[in-house]
């Protein structure tokens, strides 16, 4: 078999696959935060809890009412997103304008709060959620086992990725939403309601991390705690690929997938590292980020 | 010469006069100060149920011990031991707590034995796993009761290779506790004939273990071992399910695996995984009548973490009511000379070196179709004798012991 610095090509390859895998997921949380700072230009440290809610509501919902993995992709993020845009209506309304740090205090106890109540009512061991029967099983690639229900993942969060980007960079609703927010007064003269449209964007950008949640909660354990654990990574993500920049969030994700994949397979230690390592480099050399426009 | 024995005299009498005050309860009060994770990682395995452990015993004492007050005091070490270290001189040193309780994190339970020693009060570790919690840095302050590293690789390790898993792959957290399981799990393998081809040290904690299962996997390894704990090992498990680690013949070794853990993965995902444990609720009438009392209290079935905080406890305000004292000397030296039988530990019994040594369990998963409730999760396999199981003195590196 042929060898790459010691590694067989079979298992490099499926590590590529899986840091393509694993950066689309960091495409869609990343998205969210792009969305929520680029047009808002709110710090949004309750992203992870927001996932959070995704996954618990999920499983929640299923617990308590029965309702299955499919009804849940909807309903999920749905309800997740109402609740950010209560918080958006009652707390954030209240500091915009402010210094970025207001908005990141602010969230980040936001975030602390849901944490701390949920760890209360069901600990931190996990909450069980099976996989739909559709997704049990895998294809054996040759190199590699595949699980179906990554697959799945891969696709889903793609779409939603290019159809966020579509949306707020190509249609007539972007166009109001980036004026909105670059010049509320204006458009508020054209009669279009600023306020609303604001609260509904942190909606959305909310809704897109409570959708990763969804998708997470089959493979991942379902715990109080697992936003905390991504969101750095996430936050690292978009300072690489340029606050704000929607298109730069979710290629910098994928980007940042397999790069990570990369290093679990030569020098696992580092793998928590190495997109900090980016980001101080990127950052040195560009920053604004890869894709940030200049300052 | 009566200059030197008028000194001599005094020093007599005035050692007299100290030991005569240690033989009571120090201000009318027993005081146990329970220190644990109560919010994160370890929170399910001990934490406030733990509390709710220690609380039960002390109601079954009938909440006074010769006539002495017991009170209780508690605080979340958030895993931290300098958090753990402030919290505990306080109570040492301001507050009369006699003794600490809980102690999870390993990390914690020996940054806190330094301050039990240096004011002499008793602590009893329950929820640490690292043997060198009664090796290298045994203290005579504390004990170390429920189970440690060097059973846990006895146990699952040497059963695993001795159904014929001859080559082991390790995935192991890469901090001080992984480590020290991975080095007692390279020891029992290879005495047991078997060997290591590849080990793999990921970061603490780890959300996703895709990467690092394919790798296991390509390893082509008999064994895929887990040395690591919490939700790191549930998502290992997991994701080794998700891509049928086990389906392609390898076989999945949890080397440190708690009951709250199982429950959280669920039979399905779990199910034919073997492990070590140091007490299981369901074993007989005597650990089913306590769970089921532990159940009622908490709504959920204790671990052994739990079990063990319970029979402590117990085993120490019993020790402070034969001597009438809550010095940290009199009451250990009670505690080792009595044999602990309850529903705990049957002969179970602590060594000069603190560490606690009893029947070990090897236990396995059961199946969806065995399992009964969301609580029937083990079958035992097999008992490990408490000598067989657990470090014995003749290698140990406690200065308690060597100096002898």
């Amino acid at each position: 078999m042929s060898m790459i610095f010691g590694v067989p090509l079979a298992v490099l390859a499926g590590q590529l696959l899986i840091g393509v895998i694993n950066g689309a997921f960091y495409a869609l949380l990343s998205l969210g935060l792009a969305v929520i700072f680029g047009l808002l230009k709110i710090i949004n440290f309750a992203h992870g809890a927001m996932y959070m809610l995704g996954a618990m509501s999920t499983v929640i919902l299923f617990d308590a009412l029965g309702i299955n993995y499919w009804v849940a992709l909807f309903v999920a993020p749905l309800l997740v997103g109402a609740f950010g845009v209560v918080i958006e209506y009652f707390l954030l309304r209240r500091i915009a304008g402010q210094d970025h740090i207001y908005s990141l205090l602010l969230t980040f106890g936001v975030a602390l709060l849901i944490g701390g109540v949920l760890t209360n009512i069901y600990g931190v061991s996990g909450l069980r959620y099976s996989m739909p029967d559709v997704f049990q099983g895998g294809m054996k690639l040759g190199f590699m086992f595949l699980p179906y229900y990554r697959v799945w993942v891969i696709v889903l969060a793609l779409l939603i990725c290019f159809g966020t980007w579509f949306m707020i960079e190509k249609t007539k609703l972007g166009a109001y939403l980036r004026a909105g927010t670059e010049d509320s007064q204006l458009m508020q003269g054209f009669g279009i309601n600023v306020p609303l449209l604001i609260s509904l964007t942190y909606g959305f950008g909310v809704m897109l991390a409570a959708f990763a949640g969804v998708l997470a909660a089959p493979i991942y354990s379902v715990t109080p705690v697992m936003g905390s654990h991504i969101l750095i990574t996430v936050f690292a993500v978009v300072v690489i690929g340029g606050m704000g920049s929607i298109g730069g969030a979710i290629i910098t994700g994928i980007l940042m997938g397999v790069i990570e994949g990369l290093t679990k397979t030569f020098y696992p230690p580092a793998s928590s590292a190495v997109i900090f390592l980016v980001m101080v480099v990127v950052l040195m050399f560009r920053p604004s980020g890869l894709f940030g426009k200049e300052a | 010469m009566t200059m030197i024995k008028k000194l001599l005299t005094s020093a007599v009498a005035t050692a007299m006069m100290v030991g005569g005050a240690q033989a009571e309860i120090s201000n009318d009060t027993v005081k146990i100060g329970y220190l644990a994770d109560m919010s994160g990682t370890y929170r399910d395995l001990a934490g406030p149920n733990g509390l709710a452990a220690l609380e039960m015993a002390i109601a079954d004492f009938g909440g006074k011990v010769n006539g002495a007050k017991i009170e209780v005091v508690s605080a979340d070490d958030r895993n931290s031991p300098d958090v753990a270290s402030s919290t505990v001189r306080r109570w040492l040193e301001n507050e009369n707590v006699d003794m600490v309780a809980g102690l999870v994190a390993s990390s914690v339970s020996i940054a806190v034995s330094d301050i039990l020693q240096e004011n002499d009060k008793l602590g009893i570790v329950s929820g640490s796993a690292a043997s060198s919690i009664t090796n290298e840095h045994c203290t005579p302050n504390h004990i170390h009761y429920v189970y440690d590293t060097y059973p846990l690789a006895n146990g699952t390790a040497s059963a695993v290779v001795k159904e014929g898993g001859k080559t082991w792959y390790i995935l192991t957290a890469d901090y001080a506790f992984g480590h020290a399981l991975e080095g007692d799990v390279r020891r029992v393998v290879e005495a047991n004939g078997g060997e290591i081809i590849g080990t793999l040290r990921h970061p603490f904690p780890t959300p996703d273990f895709s990467s690092f299962i394919l790798q296991a996997q390509a390893s082509g390894a008999d064994v895929v071992a887990l040395a690591n704990a919490g939700s790191d090992t549930t998502n290992a498990i997991n994701t080794a399910s998700e891509f049928g680690v086990t389906q392609s013949g390898q076989t999945l070794a949890a080397l440190l695996l708690f009951l709250t853990d199982v429950h959280a993965l669920g039979v399905e995902a779990a199910q034919g995984i073997q492990l070590t444990t140091g007490w299981y609720w369901d074993m007989n009438e005597e650990t089913r009548a306590w769970a089921d009392r532990f159940m009622e209290k908490t709504g959920v079935r204790p671990t052994m973490v739990h079990a063990g905080i319970y029979s402590s406890t117990m085993q120490y305000l019993k020790a402070v009511d034969a001597t009438d004292s809550d010095a940290a000397q009199v009451v250990r030296k009670q505690m080792m000379e009595t044999p602990i039988n309850d529903m705990f530990a049957k002969n179970g019994r602590i060594r000069e070196d603190g560490r606690m040594v009893h029947d070990m369990y090897l236990a396995e998963v059961k199946t969806p179709a065995e399992s009964k409730g969301e609580w029937d999760l083990y079958d035992i396999v097999r008992t490990i004798p408490a000598e067989e199981a657990f470090r014995p003195l003749s290698e140990s590196k406690c200065p308690l012991v060597t100096s002898k």
